[in-house]
């Protein structure tokens, strides 16, 4: 039926065969060659010495703590992000104060900043340079070039994702099913856990997955306080250009593999998670909104 | 008349929320200011207006250019494909267009690099052209490239899919020509998103690290980009001259930051119905 509705319209604009084949020809060839073949790359360099050599570079210890590392500052970073981010959208969407749109810019912040000035900014919070330096120094707290740094310098690149996801679609849910449970006699955590989240689950999945993805995958930021110290404060992405710039490039493909499947996989469920409505209401509440 | 807020949690939400982004996102900005306010402007000047830097703003800023004007092309074509065709492995290609952004950057700098080096897949056929893409200013503008195709895409797709036909119709049934319906009708249509589009993947590729520091050859004065050479400057112990380039760069995102909004908030007007 709607088949038959669709071949009684005249043809769009661009519905032209030979413009419409040209052009998905074009569009499919430029996919292949910049956004398939790096993928693809990856898995024949990391297997060009064969299995042994990739086996052997993923078990090596500095590999293995340099996973453990990444997943640490991930089991961190984004549990605190994931908080912060429903904390901050029920605020900016539940409530009305002075100053609100500021608040939303300062959340957008870490978007728009370069890692690297992110990772510098943080030298100058807790670097000996820096303004807590000194007394962090008397009181022999290491921050920076350990690991504490890599998860704060995580946590600032991350900080808006789970933000970003909510708070458009709370603002479009409007406050009355939240005001109407609160009336009927539910405490405030309640009414989140019975009224609110059910209606907002695959956004909030969605942003944690995409906060995941980039914490690690992180690099410009991580880099610049982890001090790059091997078997100690190497995440996986500097792990990688460590034994790339050693000229292990199998070794550095190898270990880049596991970072390209995980990114796969975060492609695989945002697919799926955008099939149960994630990801839509940003879409057209605010077309443009779509930063990494 | 305002009906009374009943809900509750405002000090403990808004409270948390004040309470991190001034620790993780203000705090250290601040500081940063700080340190470069704290050169005075003589010296302050001295260290931004250096030859090296401003090569470094060079190469950035020429690079980004050229790698947003090849996205506004391939991103608006893609964009295009994805939402007007049907055709066998659409889904696929439409769900392989985030791969730049799912993709951690260094990953993306060590296989791009492995490409277009001179006896990669892609390096090997071009260098029989003459034409040398690792190590040049070419090689930094393709890892941009990279990292910012999802930007134009992403935005431009919402409002073609939102396009009414019956304006295509119309101008159909006045004679247009496709070519002409398309610049006179569908073009002025997706510009604002277009123009947000392009505003995003410039900003990301001002501030883009990873990808480019693999490829790149990473000279002064031809292929170091502006964020190399504060990380340089850094590992130099030259903490003063870090800090006045990346206050460079930190106002030139919140530069950028405001650009993209005003023109999300443009686009905004265009998108929404009724």
């Amino acid at each position: 039926m709607s088949t038959l509705a669709t071949r009684k319209k005249p043809p769009r604009v661009g519905d032209n065969p030979i413009f419409r084949r040209s052009l998905i020809g074009i569009v499919l060839v430029l996919v292949a060659f910049v956004i398939v073949a790096p993928l693809i790359i990856i898995g024949v360099e990391a297997f060009s010495k064969g299995w042994a050599t990739y086996r052997d570079t993923i078990i090596h210890p500095d590999t293995l703590h340099a996973i453990m590392l990444t997943v640490l500052a991930a089991l961190i970073a984004v549990p605190v992000n994931t908080a912060f981010g429903i904390a901050a959208a029920w605020a900016i969407t539940k409530f009305d104060f002075w100053g609100k749109r500021f608040l939303l810019v300062l959340i957008e912040i870490p978007f728009s900043v370069s890692p690297i000035v992110a990772g510098v900014a943080y030298l100058f919070v807790y670097g000996l340079q820096g303004l807590f330096g000194p007394l962090l120094d008397a009181w022999d707290i290491k921050i920076l070039f350990a690991i504490p740094g890599i998860v704060i310098a995580s946590m600032f690149v991350t900080a808006p994702f789970v933000a970003r996801e909510l708070i458009p679609l709370m603002q479009a849910q409007g406050r009355d099913l939240e005001e109407a449970a609160t009336s009927l006699g539910a405490s405030g955590f309640r009414t989140f856990l019975s009224v609110t989240l059910p209606n907002v689950k695959w956004a909030l999945l969605y942003g944690v997955i995409l906060c995941n993805a980039r914490v690690m995958g992180e690099f410009g930021a991580v880099s610049v306080v982890s001090g790059n110290i091997r078997g100690q404060t190497n995440t996986l992405p500097l792990h990688i250009e460590l034994l790339y710039h050693d000229y292990q490039a199998a070794g550095a493909f190898a270990s880049a593999s596991i970072l390209a499947l995980l990114a796969v996989f975060t492609i695989i469920a945002k697919v799926l998670l955008e099939r149960q409505g994630a990801g839509r209401v940003r879409k057209t509440a605010n077309p443009a909104e779509k930063t990494s | 008349m305002r009906r009374r807020n009943v809900l509750p949690g405002l000090p403990l939400s808004l409270g948390v929320t004040l309470f991190y982004v001034g620790l993780i996102v203000v705090l250290p900005l601040a500081a940063l200011v700080i340190k470069a306010a704290s050169l005075g402007p003589a010296d302050y000047w001295q260290i931004v207006s250096s030859p090296r830097a401003v090569a470094s703003y060079r190469v950035t800023v020429l690079s980004a250019l050229g790698a947003t004007l090849f996205n506004l092309l391939f991103g608006l074509a893609l964009a295009w494909v994805i939402t007007r065709y049907r055709f066998p492995g659409r889904r696929i290609v439409d769900a392989m267009v985030d791969l730049p952004f799912a993709l951690p950057t260094a990953v993306a700098g060590i296989a791009l690099t492995a490409l277009f080096a001179n006896n990669g897949w892609f390096g090997s056929v071009l260098e029989g052209f003459g034409m040398k893409v690792a190590y040049t200013p070419l090689g930094i503008m393709v890892a941009m490239c990279f990292t910012s195709i999802p930007f134009v895409v992403r935005t431009v797709q919402p409002v073609l899919e939102d396009l009414d036909p019956a304006l295509e119709e119309a101008a159909q049934s006045l004679g247009g020509s496709d070519w002409e319906i398309f610049r006179k009708v569908i073009l002025p249509l997706l510009t604002p998103a277009l123009l947000a589009g392009v505003s995003l993947s410039f900003a990301r590729s001002l501030g883009e690290f990873g990808a480019i520091i693999f490829i790149a050859g990473n000279q002064p004065m031809s292929t170091e980009i502006t964020s190399l050479l504060i990380f340089i400057r850094l590992e130099e112990y030259d903490y003063q001259a870090a800090a006045a380039i990346a206050s460079v760069l930190l106002l030139t995102a919140f530069f950028m930051l405001g650009v993209t909004n005003w023109l999300q908030a443009r686009a905004l007007r265009y998108t929404v119905k009724g």
